[in-house]
């Protein structure tokens, strides 16, 4: 067994333990735990010079009849699945840390939320961690129930359950969408095998690659479906009820973890499968991006409670990742990856403290706080940490991203003559910097600066304790490592990166 | 030992089992069920062991009416035997039920009076069923066909004292009797033009192309009303939810499974006589897309309203007879060799993944109709906290029919989806996208209804008192679905049965 399958298989026997009576919390964090650990050795063990390969592979061939693309279960990771995969087993640890005790859960049966949080972070590895492509769709959508029980149940709010409805058939009808993109992706380019090296190196090879026009549909296809997982303008409107309904730990998962399957879907199988598609669409997608941003941005402003405004901002911000993507550059990818790393890893931080604002106030909106500060320094000073992040601040990940990406955007420019498409889509997304900084600073002010509400005055809430600080911190380090040193993770994306060839859009 | 022994074996369990109840003094009836059970699991272990008589014996009268050296008969056979079996299992639990439903209080009747042929009959249509896989000859398809309707007739209006269950006993008949006029009539002119009643024979005929395409096309269209009505395919499929609802339980799934895959064995049969033949292949394939159409529209469209879980599994059936008529309408118009992936492999599979779901589906209904007495969705709210099995049972079961990967139920719908990709069937593909996200909302509504009942403000759920479930259902019940989910990850599983 290799590691990578040993990295699949913890959550899933976190999961059995859970059902056959083991103790919920301790069985689930210790996969976590666990999972968590084996990821980091899996990263000391890659090899970051060999380029445009997977490493750590294993292979079980299942099902390999004639006349239809042989199907097996086979893992194996590169650059970008690795820095993925090491922010899932990141927020999954601190996601299942700060969920509240066995005995604090009163919706539900406590078992029951463990698994289906175990469960969204196995689908997440394990789509991450696959290199068939079957499997990379089959495990993103092992989160689909648990994600409907756990904001159906557990989520907050008395129209929970409506809002579990809209994400989960929002999500379902993205899917079929994007699986029968993948179909016609994969008969086009002659239907052999689901493996991923095996079909980019077909569509590669002028002979066996997809005839031009039906690129452009089998591209926007794939954009659209993975474009409704990530959120993309104008497929973005189940995500923000659904953060602010759902619990916290899956806020967490999803926000984080979840939204980037997309994205890393376009990477790795769209691109490389449909370059002249992506080229066609390329302004289409420049439009879109735009519209996260800016006006995505807009609406985040005029939000007034805290949860629904960190919801639309992980919508806006994953209008950046697009940009990197777009730009077809080295560099803008690589900033695209690592942009997808730092901002999972804030909006998971700052879910965290919302859901500990919520658990201790009872309510997010602005209008109902003020000066918690006084009450809960600690987490006033990591909130203000995790805001600082979100606004690109240097010093942290996001601002080592946002700088690759812009550049990257650039890079394609001659440098002389008027300036393309892709150029002025940056300039514009720049003012998205100014608008992340108008809502998180005025959140914070909000919440924690100012004067104490009456209702509050009297307020004694619990402290902030170790349980809180250190799925905090499990967050927070990482993300000021990366922002000090982002060769911890370039090293790896640098040879993932440079196999991908495009041509430049703009 | 030769393979036509198991029919027999089944007709004389039957009959053993009709006798122990009309002579045999037992306090139990239900003990005739046991007998029942235990004889098919025999039979089911003995089909691994069938040999086919050698080349010369093959070429004896007998060969005329039943196919020879035919695995897929085989693994169908299995379908039936397994669902007979799981039927005969809910039965058992359903004892109460039916005893209360038929029998009078006389002077010195027996307390179960009326059980023990509600156990003995479904025998008699798994041998239906199990001749029907074999049957190449259409005089052997037609016994075979009706010896397993009548046997459903009877079923469906077995609860005497119930007018749900006469009303669907008789809207069964009568439009059973009505496509079996049809059927029959499309068989003879079939005959008339072919002049021949066994498929191989009639299969060479028609693909000279020396019948007039109209005259062949018609008995196409007759035959094609009979058959569309036994698997519920738009428009014929009116029968369905009523006779669904009304039907006992245990019969209630006997006819969503065993009466489908037969429906669909003739259906297969039939049609590829048909699309062999290029002069006709056009035109049947375009009346086979219609249908197709029409089918998963009525299904899923009509099955969001409801709110009898048995006449929403009626829809589901019909939505799943969508599914499985567009792999057919998919028959690829040039014929392509060496492939596995023919229509016929795909709906094998999905009929057998269907199986899996759709009877774990019914194992946990009959067990919550029993013991918390309802059929309506309501009676399915909170079920997470009475009976936790039971629960997460149903949520797999409604995951697969609804097509969440990495169960059986999306394999089944991958493979028919990519069918239609490879043959370029766009119309198809987005009806059928559509329908298959209708899918997701009215399955996963009664996931909802039974985990999140404190959250949908319909008030409090009745008294949580647990509902058990007894060992056989339960490990039935574990069978099914782990069968549901390792099919998920490795199709081979159902594959491997038939090829």
């Amino acid at each position: 067994m290799t590691l990578i399958e040993l990295i699949v298989l913890l959550p899933f026997l976190g999961v059995v333990a859970i059902a056959l009576g083991a103790p919920a919390r301790f069985a689930a964090l210790g996969s976590a735990f666990l999972t968590a650990a084996s990821t980091l050795i899996a990263a000391a063990r890659f090899n970051p010079n060999l380029e445009g390969r997977f490493q750590m592979i294993s292979s079980h061939p299942l099902f390999d009849p004639s006349g239809f693309p042989k199907l097996g279960l086979a893992f194996g990771i590169d650059g970008v699945s690795l820095v993925l995969l090491i922010l899932t087993a990141l927020v999954l640890l601190a996601a299942i840390w700060i969920a509240p005790e066995e005995k604090q859960i009163t919706k539900g049966n406590p078992r029951l939320y463990y698994i289906c949080c175990l469960l969204i972070g196995e689908g997440a590895i394990g789509a991450f961690s696959s290199t068939d492509l079957f499997f990379l769709y089959a495990f993103h959508e092992l989160a689909l129930i648990p994600t409907f029980l756990m904001i159906g149940i557990f989520g907050h709010g008395r129209d929970r359950v409506r809002t579990a409805w809209t994400i989960t058939i929002y999500l379902g009808v993205g899917s079929l969408i994007l699986l029968i993109g993948l179909l016609m992706a994969v008969w086009n380019l002659g239907g052999n095998s689901f493996d991923i090296s095996d079909l980019i190196a077909r569509a590669r090879d002028s002979r066996t690659c997809i005839g031009t026009p039906l690129q452009n549909y089998i591209y926007l296809l794939l954009l659209i479906g993975f474009g409704i997982l990530v959120s993309l303008f104008p497929f973005h409107s189940w995500a923000p009820p659904a953060y602010a309904k759902a619990p916290t730990p899956v806020a967490m998962l999803h926000a984080g973890v979840l939204k980037k399957f997309g994205l890393y879907g376009l990477i790795r199988v769209a691109l490389p499968l449909a370059p002249q598609g992506a080229e066609a669409l390329a302004n289409v997608v420049l439009v879109m991006l735009l519209g996260n941003i800016i006006v995505i941005g807009l609406i985040t402003i005029a939000q007034k409670e805290l949860d629904r405004m960190l919801g639309y901002s992980s919508v806006m911000h994953m209008g950046y990742v697009f940009l990197g993507i777009s730009s077809g550059t080295r560099l803008g990818l690589m900033g695209a990856v690592v942009l997808m790393f730092a901002h999972g890893i804030s909006i998971a931080l700052l879910f965290a403290l919302a859901g500990a604002l919520r658990d201790r106030f009872g309510s997010l909106a602005f209008n109902k706080l003020g000066g918690v500060l006084k009450l809960l320094p600690r987490l006033g000073f990591l909130f203000a940490l995790g805001a600082f992040a979100a606004i690109d601040l240097p010093g942290f990940a996001n601002f080592a991203s946002e700088v690759m990406i812009l550049f990257g955007a650039f890079q394609p420019y001659p440098g002389s003559g008027p300036l393309g498409s892709l150029q002025w889509t940056a300039i514009i997304s720049v003012w998205g910097v100014v608008i992340s900084a108008v809502y998180m600073l005025r959140a914070y002010r909000n919440v924690f600066q100012g004067s104490l509400p009456e209702e509050l005055q009297s307020a004694a809430p619990v402290k902030f304790s170790r349980k809180d600080l250190v799925p905090s911190l499990i967050l927070l380090v990482p993300l000021i490592a990366v922002g000090l040193a982002p060769e911890l993770l370039l090293q790896f994306l640098r040879s993932a990166l440079g196999g991908i060839s495009l041509i430049a859009g703009g | 030992m030769p393979v036509y022994s198991l029919e027999i074996i089944v007709v004389l369990l039957g009959i053993a089992m009709l006798m122990l109840d009309a002579f045999a003094k037992l306090d139990d009836k239900c003990s005739i069920a046991w007998l029942g059970i235990l004889g098919l699991i025999i039979v089911f272990g003995l089909l691994f062991k069938v040999q086919w008589p050698s080349q010369e014996a093959a070429r004896g009268a007998f060969w005329h009416f039943y196919s020879y050296g035919d695995s897929m008969a085989l693994y169908y056979k299995g379908m039936a035997v397994l669902t007979t079996l799981i039927v005969l299992i809910m039965a058992a639990d359903f004892g109460p039920v039916v005893v209360e439903q038929t029998a009078r209080s006389e002077q010195g009747a027996h307390s179960q009076a009326g059980l023990g042929e509600f156990f003995a009959l479904p025998m008699f249509a798994c041998a239906g069923l199990m001749w029907m896989a074999s049957a190449n000859n259409l005089v052997s398809i037609f016994v075979s066909l009706e010896t397993v309707t009548i046997t459903f007739y009877i079923l469906v209006a077995y609860l005497r004292r119930n007018v749900g269950s006469l009303e669907a006993g008789v809207k069964y008949l009568i439009l059973g009797a009505l496509s079996t006029g049809f059927l029959v009539y499309g068989f003879a002119w079939l005959f008339g033009i072919t002049g021949s009643m066994e498929l191989p024979e009639i299969k060479q005929v028609l693909s000279e192309g020396t019948i007039h395409p109209a005259t062949a096309l018609f008995a196409f269209a007759l035959i094609l009303v009979g058959l569309a009505f036994k698997v519920g395919g738009a428009p014929f499929h009116t029968w369905i939810p009523d006779v669904y609802q009304g039907a006992p339980t245990p019969i209630t799934a006997f006819l969503s499974v065993g009466s489908k895959a037969a429906g669909f064995i003739v259906f297969l049969r039939i049609s590829s006589l048909f699309l062999a033949s290029h002069v006709l292949v056009g035109q049947v394939s375009i009346i086979l897309t219609v249908i197709a159409i029409l089918t998963l529209i009525m299904g899923n469209a009509g099955a969001l309203p409801q709110t009898n879980f048995k006449r929403l599994m009626g829809y589901s059936s019909v939505a799943h007879a969508g599914f499985l008529l567009m792999a057919l309408a998919c028959s690829p118009r040039i014929s392509q060799a060496a492939e596995s992936l023919t229509p016929a492999a795909v709906i094998a599979f999905y009929l057998g993944a269907y199986l899996l779901m759709t009877l774990l589906a019914f194992l946990v209904m009959t067990n919550v109709r029993v013991k918390g007495g309802g059929e309506d969705l309501d009676s399915y709210r909170g079920l997470f906290r009475r009976s936790p099995f039971s629960a997460v049972a149903m949520l797999v079961s409604m995951s697969s029919l609804a097509g969440v990967p990495l169960t059986a139920g999306f394999f089944g719908k991958f493979f028919v989806f990519s069918l239609a990709v490879q043959q370029g069937r766009w119309i198809l593909l987005i009806v059928a996208s559509i329908c298959a996200s209708l899918g997701f909302y009215y399955y996963l509504k009664i996931a909802a209804s039974m985990f999140m009942s404190a959250s949908d403000g319909k008030g409090p759920e009745r008294v949580p008192s647990g509902i058990s479930v007894s060992l056989p259902t339960r490990i039935a019940i574990v069978f099914l679905m782990v069968g549901t989910v390792l099919a998920g990850f490795d199709p081979n599983l159902i594959f491997g049965l038939f090829q």
